[in-house]
């Protein structure tokens, strides 16, 4: 038994200082952040869209449009393409088929985001600029190369999530004389709504978060955005190109641009968090 | 897993690793030097720094790029000895360090080849980065909107346009802006209604730089003092340079690595 | 007009397999044209030449090297700790406000840009704590990255494992820390292993943390405290520098085979997991 009491002291110090170490992670981007944020006023950093730090202006309103705008077309594209995937994957195609195509869709998730950002820079970006009109470099082409790189996990999510309802279910549809379409979209995807809901909240979480890529492909603009061909500067393009260079308040409001972005993540995860509890007392797909 | 490809792996890690280590044979009385900004300069230093290295075993000078405006900060946040500049320092600057030039560059605006355009005043040239000239064919090109392309705000290359150039006015706030001379170079050349600027000597066959005020952007103009648009390219410490930041200056100042830069399409310092 | 049902599926059936192809289609392509331009270019030299010319010339062997210490430095720091913490939030306490706070916290962490920890590397690492831009500060930011990420696919693998286990095991006499590492461990090994592996192509891909906490010296890095440059920062600054488009899409073909075998021998090893302990869900 003395064994497992000091077993128990040094799982509880690792454990301790892990957390304390991720504790003061956020600690650190909110107390570098913050100040400015208090200090200008939330009206005058969110709502503003003049960022000029030279002349010691910081409105991250245009940002956030920007980061808004490319992450909900990425989902739109991302989601759309990874469902159809995904209940093609469950639902339609031979066995074997699965077996290969999943594990292969999953080693994609890794390929590098400056690989992503790369190909749609050679390959995406003149094919928009000149065959739908504008530099090429736009909310379209961020849209598409998000979109793309979400694709891999939103699936594989997906695809357990659907796999996890049980057989019964189909059965029970199909012998009330439901197609397999119908079967899909009136059954499954309400049992497995919370899974899929995952997904998407994971894929969403890493479309904000995405750095490289959207730095090559969306153009960095001050100016919002009037339309899907118009090119535009996300939250974190803001942060990487700034970064490296910046001192005192512009230090500051690019950590307060990691504030709001932590915020967004924050809000996210809530949101999961929540509808996971009430699928959990509705419809029990495990 | 079973024994054999565990011992494969722990092997293969071995050998990884002690041929990574082989790589790197410690020699006496050497040390590091780090040099730290403007990503014009990052190619022309690197290139130096292998140089010196031949000449100087055991001594390591490393390049990092992220601007001119992050090389001086890592000079004061005592990441880098040498801060590299490639703009004028401010005169807040010129206070907390020293700058010694090290070769000469000219700013060229370019364009795509395919553009008519072949010459502006500056003035144009400020009202095409402002946004006040919207279309080619105000300034004698085709009848299509200006695409300004610009660099980020810590570059040396941005400042020293801004600076020469702009003055008072803005870069429009509609300007794509792109991380490195690279990117703009092959944005320029993929987009015939594009215009940016970077270092003259980057300018290669592939894009056109414009004539400005009347004079053509060729290395002896810049010498000569007549193509207006050219800046010092500076190594800039904080206060004396440490003895080893000045054995790589002065490497740097040598008449053969003078020479090398300007093969390369630098301007010497002198 | 209402199609019958059975037309009505034909079509959605037909719609969803061509969506299907497309994207699986979009991701082939992705990964053959950068095989396809870049493999004519990689050689035995490439992989064990240093580069010259900043790039033009020579080979990647120091950004190999780079790319093992920093990713292997962050993992090997990163994983014990992560599923230590995990051990102990799942076993050693009960299940209460605090760890579900715990949990969702984790969870942000995980979730939040790569690039907030860089700046905290950055500003932590690099400058407070003086190591200045060297694989030690890219590890530590790194190893930082992928803690949430490990606690928390170690936390649901042992999580996954049935009570009865547990239970029997405390039938048969054994200790807590024997339950444990005997019976539990041994379980959630495939989750767990799988969420490092996992972690691990994670910290081989990343370039915005290595971008502000490694430097970007070319030469191989001796020591922690050196400078070095990482595969995808080579890639991504030949690429966007215009150095070299050979090099860079030769950078990328041998980034995108090590990810993809990394995820594969991740598969396998969990595929030889579960041949060997069984099924236990």
């Amino acid at each position: 038994m003395k064994q497992d009491k000091i077993i128990r002291v040094i799982l509880m110090t690792v454990a301790c200082t892990a957390i304390l170490g991720l504790v003061v992670i956020a600690v650190f981007i909110f107390k570098e952040g913050m100040p400015i944020i208090v200090r200008l006023g939330g009206r005058e950093f969110f709502l503003s869209a003049d960022w000029d730090p030279k002349a010691g202006r910081f409105g991250i309103r245009s940002m956030i449009l920007g980061s808004l705008m490319v992450t909900g077309g990425a989902m739109v594209i991302g989601v759309t393409f990874s469902l159809g995937l995904a209940v093609v994957l469950t639902e339609f195609s031979p066995p074997l088929l699965t077996r290969i195509l999943k594990p292969v869709i999953e080693l994609l998730a890794g390929i590098p985001s400056v690989v992503y950002g790369f190909v749609g820079v050679v390959t995406l970006v003149p094919l928009i600029q000149n065959h739908l009109g504008g530099p090429g470099l736009s909310v379209l082409a961020a849209s598409i190369v998000l979109g793309i790189m979400v694709l891999p996990t939103v699936t594989s999510i997906s695809v357990d999530a659907l796999h996890a309802v049980p057989r019964a279910y189909r059965e029970g549809s199909i012998a009330l004389g439901a197609t397999r379409w119908q079967t899909v979209h009136m059954v499954l995807f309400k049992a497995a709504r919370s899974g899929i809901v995952a997904a998407v909240i994971l894929g969403m979480g890493r479309a904000i978060g995405e750095t490289m890529a959207v730095i090559m492909v969306s153009g960095n603009t001050l100016a919002a955005p009037r339309g899907l061909l118009e090119p535009v500067r996300t939250l974190t393009a803001n942060i990487a190109l700034e970064m490296g260079y910046a001192s005192g308040d512009h230090r500051q409001a690019l950590f307060a641009t990691g504030v709001t972005l932590f915020a967004f993540i924050m809000i996210l995860n809530t949101i999961a968090l929540t509808v996971s509890r009430r699928q959990g007392q509705g419809v029990r797909a495990t | 897993m079973n024994n054999l490809s565990v011992r494969i792996l722990v092997l293969g890690t071995l050998i990884a690793v002690l041929s990574a280590v082989g790589g790197c044979r410690r020699e006496e009385g050497g040390g590091t030097i780090n040099a730290v900004g403007s990503t014009s300069l990052q190619p022309f230093a690197e290139l130096l720094a292998q140089e010196y290295e031949k000449k100087n075993p055991g001594w390591k000078v490393d390049v990092q790029g992220g601007g001119s405006t992050a090389g001086l900060q890592a000079v004061t946040d005592g990441l880098a000895q040498i801060g590299m500049c490639s703009r004028e320092l401010t005169p807040d600057e010129a206070a907390k360090f020293t700058p010694i030039v090290i070769a000469r560059d000219g700013l060229a605006i370019v364009v795509n080849p395919d553009n008519p355009v072949r010459e502006l005043k500056i003035d144009q040239i400020r009202g095409l980065f402002s946004g006040r000239i919207r279309s080619w064919k105000d300034v004698g090109g085709k009848d299509e909107p200006v695409r300004i392309i610009t660099r980020e705000e810590s570059s040396g290359t941005r400042d020293c346009f801004v600076h020469l150039v702009m003055g008072k006015e803005k870069i429009s706030r509609e300007a794509l802006v792109q991380e490195s001379s690279g990117a703009v170079k092959e944005l320029i050349k993929g987009n015939p209604a594009a215009i940016g600027y970077i270092s003259l000597g980057l300018v290669g066959r592939e894009l056109k730089a414009l004539i400005v005020d009347g004079e053509a952007p060729t290395a002896a103009n810049v010498l000569a003092g007549k193509y207006k648009l050219a800046r010092p390219l500076l190594f800039v410490t904080k206060g004396e340079p440490s003895p080893p930041a000045k054995k790589f200056i002065d490497f740097v100042l040598l008449p053969e690595s003078q020479k090398t830069l300007e093969a390369e399409g630098l301007i010497r310092a002198r | 007009m209402r199609l019958a049902p059975v037309a009505a599926e034909r079509l959605v059936v037909a719609v969803l397999w061509i969506m299907a192809a497309i994207t699986v289609g979009v991701l082939f392509f992705i990964i053959a044209f950068i095989l396809a331009h870049g493999l004519p270019h990689v050689s035995w030299g490439f992989l064990t030449q240093s580069p010259g010319k900043m790039g033009r010339e020579g080979g990647i062997f120091p950004m190999i090297v780079a790319t093992a210490l920093v990713a292997g430095i962050a993992v090997i720091l990163a994983a014990p700790i992560g599923v230590a913490t995990a051990i102990y939030l799942t076993e050693y306490t009960r299940e209460g406000r605090l760890t579900a706070a715990i949990r969702f916290g984790a969870g942000c962490l995980a979730g939040i840009p790569s690039i907030l920890y860089g700046l905290f590397g950055f500003v932590f690492f690099a400058i407070t704590l003086g190591l200045g831009l060297c694989v030690l500060s890219g590890a530590l930011a790194l190893a930082l990255m992928v803690l949430p990420t490990i606690i928390r696919t170690s936390e649901e693998a042992i999580r996954a494992v049935p009570p009865a286990y547990r239970e029997v095991s405390y039938g048969l006499g054994s200790t807590r820390w024997q339950m444990v590492t005997r019976v539990v461990l041994r379980s959630a090994l495939p989750g767990i292993v799988t969420g490092i592996v996992l972690s691990l192509a994670r910290c081989i891909e990343e370039t915005a943390v290595v971008m502000l906490t490694a430097g970007s010296a070319m030469r191989l890095a001796c020591s922690p405290f050196d400078s070095c440059r990482p595969l995808s920062l080579h890639f991504y600054i030949l690429s966007r520098e215009g150095i070299s488009m050979e090099k860079a899409y030769a950078t990328a073909a041998v980034l995108v085979i090590v990810i993809l075998v990394i995820n594969f021998f991740a598969y396998w090893l969990v595929h030889r997991f579960i041949g060997k302990a069984g099924r236990h869900v």
